[in-house]
């Protein structure tokens, strides 16, 4: 089980968190202007990588913020945890 | 007869003599001592026998000494207190303790099983697939009752384990797993220096080897050093001793479980049967120790061949001859120790072969370069044939009467844990050793189990990690000097597995041979993972902790190429078994979760109502009445709420409190309708969608001032909902000025419904203008009800003309029984969640039901709702092809025409009624029996559904083989015109 250092409240068990997927995917300004490909990839093309990913964990049992973690998929070693910003 | 006729006459440091307990074996009465393990006091009594192999059922003795054990699987208890599986190396003796070998009938002494072993051929690996191949049709009708009569370990208990199992979660600076030496002395080191220190072992008491066999620290007693050491620890508060504790696996950043069998410990009443610790350790110092490795030779599984550590361990610490007459055999120093541990209880020792030249020791019969070719004897040992260990053509060998033999084919340290946080392995070659290399996470190991088998080294390398650990945790008082030992002998034993041929055992447990790796090699199996599964080796509950390194090397050995390259198989956690009761306990039942409970919650409880989960909500499905059912009760409450009045409490719905200047442009954003425009004092049923265009929420949303909004979210979605707000504003719209709370706990709402609720809310609010003009639909006001101060919003899910109250959760219980006091005179009816669903069905409402995370707006038939308004989420990608092409499915009304049927749980929608497999339309979402209208009706997804609408379809369950007639209508079945709402 990870251990999340959590930069508000410490480093809690990552029973306390709740997963948000991949981080730093940036919300297109103007959906309407989107065309449908640019659109799906925004929804749908994620990375997937096996090594270091930036996601986002809400810390739903404690601070309540969404925060972007830096994980390696296949050691779960953490780095750089951070308050999300757009 | 005496009772234990093995015991010796003194000695056994782990054995309490003044205190003797009496246990059955298989039916029979045997006596031991406090402080026995079960093992040890069958051993003391006599029985040789203590069960039956996995495959061949042949007759199994005691091995080991501890977790090692493959042979000795027993079950203890019977009925609802039955424990099947354990070993008997690691079951405490206890008064009156019922016993039971495994894998035997009618026992283990007179087994019918052992008629396979009796014919000669063993099954060879890969059995069971070449054999129970075909016909087919004979699988479930004779090879799987066959197989399963035959294999498997102790029968899977058919009651439900009611002993009391626990769970602890503890942080520590140092986690040290195993009380040996070296993890007392990294326990003392790290705890000098100021660490919180763990100090778990697996044993009743510490002390590793130093239990089976004495040693020296100090210039005294190695166990007496161990005790006071263990009182040092014991005294300081910030380190916490566990024995009868195994740690049993290693997790990501450095969570260890850690089994305790606290149950067993005396003196210790109410004390759960085991309590699984999660402990998060910043540092781990693994100090495992190793096990002793079996040698290969024929008949190598007969009662009476054991670890040469163990049954010197039974002599040193239960004094208890595992045998007469001893011969025992080995490959390294250590067999020489054991011989003499033996000769001290009383047992005679025939020979003492080493499979090395040199060696010889003048006070025991040495037999130097020799090694055991043979056991003799079937049932028990009766003697074995030495032969010269480098198989020298001619010799006959020679034949030595025992009924012990003890063997060591050297150590392997056991790197489990050091392997399960993935660290890296190497395989010292000159040594035959895995040892742990780079460690995966903060650990390190010492001893034995990172391969130095001599006191005074696990002394040092336990020191040292101790130090470390605790400094890398931070912590670096002076720690004094380090214990030493005179014992620098450290056993190295060069690579020997076997002699000869014939039934050489690899896996005791599995009863795999050395023939069958063999025949996997040639079978072309190259992966040691696969030869695993071929095979079964290493499967068993002790996991290959004796047979792993045995099968490995001959596996290397057939194939032509290095250990190294072989490779091992992974290690998985946990180290040993650990009951499913003990990972399952509070994960089950009452108390899994948190129970949320309305304001209200006491008083539908006492009226007897029947609740239903919601969530973590409960939430009363109907309030039963004296001489009706279930059905006809629910029934009532909608006729009566229709007919008159009714309320609900919807207490559990969620409930949002937005504020901020940019709150109206936040909801916006959030719901695909617009919200700014509403005015104040008026509210709007929104959607809310993912950004995917699936309608993920709904609810109503209402402006209780410029810059302030209520908005009410499912029960079943609320804590998804908030979360996704909070998202949104904080990683993508950071720069509204909005503040939004979940006030869902803060206030407790009840629903009046029907026609007469607009005259008893008048009683109940007197100053309140209930009229049409001063209080129209989806209009909120701020009230005194029941003398209680209120909202009140004017909105119906009913489909009746209704208000919802919503007050304090404090004020709600009062506002509840007050409002019914009030309603006596109009009848006021309280309704379940049952006539609540029945109505909503009836007025064509969806719910998570329908809005499953697949529908569009459209598909509801909300699709005009988020045709207006801005770029909120979720509404781009309505636009997309695969949201707007023709045959997605809609939501129908399935009015089934025989007024008498009633539709089951999951059923289709399909086309024909021949019940032929078809691709079905869609599915049932909802369904009820509708008092108002006399008739079943369902809500249904349906492919191009609003199109055929007038067809008859079928609703289908090919399962229970039934089908019915159904009418596709509006969803909304009742009032279309809406002219209810108004009373």
């Amino acid at each position: 089980m990870l251990l999340i250092p959590c930069p508000f409240c410490g480093a809690r068990d990552e029973t306390e968190f709740a997963y948000g997927g991949e981080a730093g995917i940036e919300r297109p300004a103007d959906p309407e202007a989107a065309t449908d490909e640019a659109w799906t990839d925004y929804l749908c093309f994620h990375d997937n990588p096996k090594g270091p990913h930036r996601e986002l964990w809400f810390h739903r049992d404690g601070c309540r913020r969404w925060l972007e973690v830096e994980r390696d998929t296949y050691t779960h070693e953490l780095g750089a945890v951070r308050l999300s910003r757009p | 007869m005496r009772r234990q006729p093995f015991r010796a006459a003194e000695g056994g440091h782990l054995i309490d003599r003044s205190e003797p307990l009496r246990f059955d074996f298989d039916g029979h009465r045997h006596e031991g001592y406090r402080g026995d393990s079960l093992a040890s006091s069958l051993l003391a009594a006599g029985v040789r026998i203590v069960a039956r192999s996995f495959k061949y059922h042949r007759p199994r003795g005691v091995w080991g000494f501890g977790p090692e054990e493959p042979n000795a699987m027993v079950t203890t208890g019977v009925r609802e207190e039955a424990r099947p599986n354990l070993k008997a190396t690691e079951v405490p003796l206890s008064e009156g303790l019922e016993a039971f070998g495994q894998n035997a009938w009618p026992s283990v002494s007179w087994d019918l099983g052992g008629a396979v072993g009796l014919a000669g051929g063993l099954m060879p690996a890969g059995f069971y697939y070449k054999t129970f191949m075909a016909p087919a049709r004979w699988w479930y009708s004779l090879y799987e009752p066959l197989i399963r009569r035959m294999a498997g370990f102790g029968p899977a208990p058919r009651t439900p384990d009611d002993a009391f199992y626990a769970k602890r979660r503890i942080h520590a600076d140092v986690l040290v797993a195993g009380g040996g030496p070296a993890g007392v002395a990294a326990a003392l080191a790290a705890a000098r220096a100021g660490a919180r220190v763990v100090l778990a072992d697996e044993n009743t008491r510490f002390g590793g080897d130093l239990l089976r066999a004495p040693g020296e620290v100090g210039d005294s007693d190695g166990l007496a050093w161990i005790d006071t050491a263990t009182a040092e620890l014991e005294a300081m508060s910030h380190v916490h001793l566990l024995n009868r504790a195994t740690v049993a696996g290693y997790y990501d950043h450095n969570l260890l479980t850690v089994a305790e069998r606290a149950g067993e410990e005396e003196g210790a009443p109410g004390a759960p049967a085991m309590r699984l610790w999660f402990v998060r350790a910043r540092e781990v110092v693994i100090a495992a120790g190793a096990h002793e490795r079996p040698l290969l030779f024929d008949g190598n599984d007969r009662p009476g061949v054991m670890s040469a550590s163990a049954a010197g361990g039974y002599a040193h610490a239960y004094g208890v001859l595992a045998g007469r007459q001893a011969v025992v055999a080995g490959n390294n120093d250590s067999i020489y120790r054991v011989a003499r541990l033996l000769r001290s209880v009383g047992v005679s020792i025939a020979a003492v072969a080493d499979t090395r030249s040199g060696g010889d020791v003048r006070d025991l019969p040495c037999r130097a370069g020799e090694a055991v070719e043979r056991v003799l004897g079937s049932r028990r040992v009766r003697g074995v044939l030495l032969r010269r260990a480098d198989g020298r053509a001619g010799d006959k060998g020679e034949r030595i009467t025992c009924d012990l033999v003890a063997v060591s084919g050297g150590w392997s340290p056991a790197v489990h844990l050091h392997a399960q946080a993935r660290g890296s392995l190497r395989y010292d070659e000159e040594r035959g050793l895995i040892l742990p290399d780079r460690a995966g996470g903060a650990n390190r190991s010492a001893g034995a189990g990172a391969g130095r088998f001599d006191l005074d080294g696990c002394l040092e390398e336990g020191w040292a990690a101790g130090i470390a650990a605790a400094a890398s945790s931070g912590h670096e008082r002076a720690a004094g000097e380090p214990p030493r030992s005179p014992d620098r002998n450290a056993g190295e034993a060069p690579v020997f597995w076997q002699t000869g041929g014939g039934k050489r055992f690899v896996d005791l447990q599995y009863d795999v041979t050395a023939a069958d790796v063999d025949l996997a090699a040639r079978e072309g199996y190259r992966s040691v993972e696969h030869v695993k599964r071929y095979t079964a080796l290493g499967m068993g509950t002790d996991q290959g902790k004796t047979s792993g390194m045995a099968g490995l090397v001959l596996l290397s050995e057939a194939l032509g190429r290095p250990v190294a390259q072989t490779g091992t198989t992974t290690f998985r956690p946990p180290y040993t078994p650990v009951p499913m009761a003990a990972m399952a306990s509070g994960l089950l039942g009452e108390g899994r979760d948190a129970l949320r409970r309305t304001a209200a919650d006491d008083w539908h409880e006492a009226r007897g109502a029947p609740f239903t989960a919601a969530g973590l909500w409960r939430r009363p499905r109907y309030y039963p009445r004296e001489g009706m059912d279930e059905a006809e009760t629910i029934d009532a409450e909608v006729r009566e709420t229709r007919a008159g009045a009714g309320i609900v409490d919807v207490g559990t719905l969620g409930k949002v409190d937005i504020q901020g200047r940019d709150a109206a442009a936040f909801l916006d954003l959030v719901y695909a309708n617009r919200m700014s425009s509403l005015k104040t004092g008026r509210g709007r049923y929104g959607l809310m969608l993912r950004e995917d265009g699936r309608v993920f929420d709904d609810g109503v949303v209402m402006r209780l001032g410029e810059n302030h909004f209520y908005l009410t979210t499912t029960t079943a979605h609320q804590h998804e909902a908030m979360q996704h707000i909070e998202l949104l504003l904080q990683t993508v719209w950071p720069e509204l000025e909005v503040y939004a709370t979940d006030v869902t706990e803060h206030w407790f709402a009840a629903a009046l419904a029907g026609p007469g609720s607009r005259a008893l809310l008048e009683r109940a609010a007197p100053e309140l203008d209930l009229s049409d003009d001063a209080f129209p639909m989806m209009a909120v006001r701020a009230a005194t009800v029941a003398g209680l101060s209120a909202l009140v919003f004017r909105m119906s899910f009913s489909g009746e003309l209704s208000y919802e109250v919503a007050v304090p959760a404090d004020h709600g219980l009062a506002l509840w029984t007050r409002l019914l006091t009030e309603g006596r005179e109009d009848g006021l009816t309280p309704y379940g969640t049952e006539a609540m669903g029945t109505m909503r069905i009836e007025k064509g409402h969806v719910t998570h039901a329908e809005a499953d995370g697949r529908t569009t707006p459209d598909d509801l038939g909300l699709g005009r709702m988020a045709s207006a308004g801005g770029p909120a989420i979720g509404k781009r990608s309505l636009e997309l092809p695969a949201l707007r092409r023709n045959g997605r499915q809609q939501l129908v009304g399935l009015s089934v025409i025989d007024p008498e049927a009633r539709i089951p749980p999951g059923c289709q929608v399909v086309e024909s009624d021949d019940m032929r497999p078809a691709p079905p339309l869609g599915h049932v979402t909802s369904f009820c029996y509708s008092p108002t209208l006399g008739r079943a009706l369902a809500l249904a997804l349906v492919e191009n559904g609003r199109a055929r609408t007038g067809q008859t379809v079928y609703i289908a369950s090919p399962v229970i083989d039934l089908s019915m007639a159904a009418e596709i209508v509006s969803p909304v079945f009742y009032d279309p015109e809406g002219t209810r709402l108004n009373g």
